[in-house]
C-alpha cells in the first residue's frame, strides 16, 4: 500500500472524527481550550503508534478467541505509561484532563484500528496507521478546541485575540454539542465540493 | 439525605452525558428508537451496579493494601470486561426471556466509556461501598435519562424534513446541546 495515502487519510478523508464518528467523548470533554485538545490528542496519539506497533508484531502469536482481550491489556499497558508520565511532567494538564486520560483505554479508536488494521498489516503499516489515526484526532480536538475557546473566552492557546468574555455558552456543555454538530456541517460541505 | 443528594446531582445536576460528556457513541448510536433505548439503559444499570461493588473491592482489598493504585487503569478495565462477559453467559442460562432483551447491548458496554469513568471517579472522590453503589445507579440512571429523552425526541424528528447537510449525526448533537441547555436549569436545586 502507498505509505504516504496510509499517512494522510486519518487527517480528512478517513477523519476519526469527522467521518467515522469514533471516541466522541474526548472531543466534547477535553476541548474547553485549544492546548487541552493538543494535549489529550498527543497522548491519545502515542498510544495508538503504540499500541499498533505492538499488535502488527504479535499479531500471529495472539489466538484468535482471547484477541480482544489481550488488546485491551496492552492498550491499557501504554495507557498506564502515558498516565504516569503526564502525572510527573505536565501536572497541570493533567488534572485538568482529568477522568480522560484513564478513559483512552474505551476509546474506540484504539481498540477500532487494533482490530480493524493493525492485526492484518505489517509493523510499518501499522505505525503509519496509528500516527495517522492519532494525529487526524488531534487535529480534529484543536479545531473544536479553537473555535470554543474564541468564541467562548476571546483567546487562542491562551492568547486573547479580543478583549471580553466571549460567549459563555461555548465553554459550557451545551456549547461542545453545538460547535461539534456545525463543524461536521462544515466539513460534509466541504467534503462534497 | 446525602444519599438523595447524590443521586439528584449525578442524574439532573452533572448529568453524565449532557454534562461529563461520557457515553456519547451509545447516547448518538443506539437512540433511534425508544425501545432499545430502554434495552440499552437497563444493561447498563446492571453491569455498573455490579462493576461499582467489583471495582470498590479490587481497590480496597487488593491495590491500596499492595501498594500497585498505578495499575487500577489495567484491573479496572479487565474486571468490567470480565464482569460483562459473566453476566452475558448467566443471563443465557437462568433468565432467557431478559438475555433476549439485553443481549445484543452486552458486548458494547465493555468499552462504553461510562462504567469505567464512573468507577475511577467513585475511587477518586473516596466513596465507601453504599456511596459507590448509590453513585454508579444514580449514573446509570442519568445516562438512561438522557438516552430515552433523545430518542423520543429522535423519533419524532424522522417526521420533519431536515436540510439535507444537517441530517443525521450533525442534527443529533445539536438535539444534544439543545438538551444539555435543558439541563443546566437544574443547577442549583440542590
Amino acid at each position: 500500500m502507498n505509505q504516504w495515502k496510509n499517512f494522510t487519510k486519518g487527517f480528512f478523508r478517513e477523519s476519526p472524527t469527522f467521518a467515522l464518528f469514533l471516541g466522541m467523548c474526548p472531543v466534547l470533554g477535553v476541548t474547553t481550550s485549544a492546548s487541552n485538545g493538543l494535549g489529550m490528542g498527543l497522548a491519545t496519539t502515542f498510544v495508538l503508534f503504540m499500541s499498533n506497533i505492538v499488535v502488527s508484531l504479535i499479531k500471529s502469536f495472539i489466538p484468535d478467541k482471547v484477541r480482544i482481550p489481550a488488546y485491551i491489556v496492552l492498550i491499557a499497558s501504554f495507557v498506564t505509561i502515558v498516565e504516569l508520565v503526564m502525572q510527573a511532567y505536565v501536572p497541570d494538564l493533567f488534572d485538568s484532563l482529568g477522568v480522560f486520560i484513564p478513559l483512552i483505554v474505551v476509546n474506540c479508536i484504539l481498540l477500532g484500528r487494533a482490530e480493524a488494521f493493525a492485526s492484518k498489516h505489517d509493523i510499518l503499516s501499522a505505525g503509519i496507521d496509528g500516527l495517522s489515526m492519532g494525529l487526524g484526532f488531534t487535529l480534529a480536538l484543536i479545531i473544536i478546541g479553537c473555535v470554543r475557546e474564541f468564541l467562548g473566552s476571546g483567546s487562542l492557546f491562551g492568547l486573547e485575540i479580543y478583549p471580553g468574555n466571549g460567549i459563555l455558552l461555548f465553554i459550557l456543555p451545551p456549547g461542545a454539542f453545538l460547535a461539534l454538530a456545525y463543524v461536521i456541517v462544515i466539513i460534509n460541505r466541504i467534503r462534497k465540493v | 439525605m446525602e444519599y438523595i443528594i447524590l443521586i439528584i446531582s449525578a442524574v439532573f445536576i452533572n448529568n453524565i452525558v449532557l454534562a461529563k460528556f461520557l457515553g456519547i457513541c451509545p447516547f448518538i448510536g443506539v437512540s433511534n428508537r425508544v425501545e432499545t433505548a430502554f434495552g440499552m439503559t437497563g444493561a447498563v444499570m446492571f453491569v455498573m451496579v455490579i462493576s461499582a461493588v467489583a471495582t470498590y473491592l479490587m481497590q480496597n482489598f487488593i491495590l491500596v493494601p499492595l501498594g500497585i493504585t498505578f495499575m487500577r487503569t489495567i484491573t479496572f478495565i479487565l474486571v468490567i470486561a470480565f464482569l460483562v462477559q459473566m453476566v452475558e453467559i448467566i443471563l443465557k442460562k437462568v433468565s432467557p426471556s431478559l438475555y433476549q432483551a439485553l443481549g445484543i447491548f452486552l458486548p458494547l458496554i465493555t468499552t462504553n466509556c461510562i462504567v469505567l469513568g464512573v468507577a475511577v471517579m467513585s475511587v477518586d472522590n473516596d466513596y465507601n461501598l453504599l456511596q459507590s453503589v448509590v453513585f454508579s445507579f444514580a449514573n446509570a440512571a442519568g445516562f438512561g435519562l438522557a438516552l430515552i429523552l433523545m430518542a423520543g425526541i429522535r423519533e419524532q424528528l424522522e417526521l420533519v424534513n431536515i436540510p439535507k447537510g444537517i441530517d443525521g449525526v450533525p442534527i443529533a448533537f445539536v438535539v444534544a446541546g439543545l438538551l444539555a441547555l435543558a439541563f443546566m436549569g437544574f443547577a442549583g436545586i440542590v
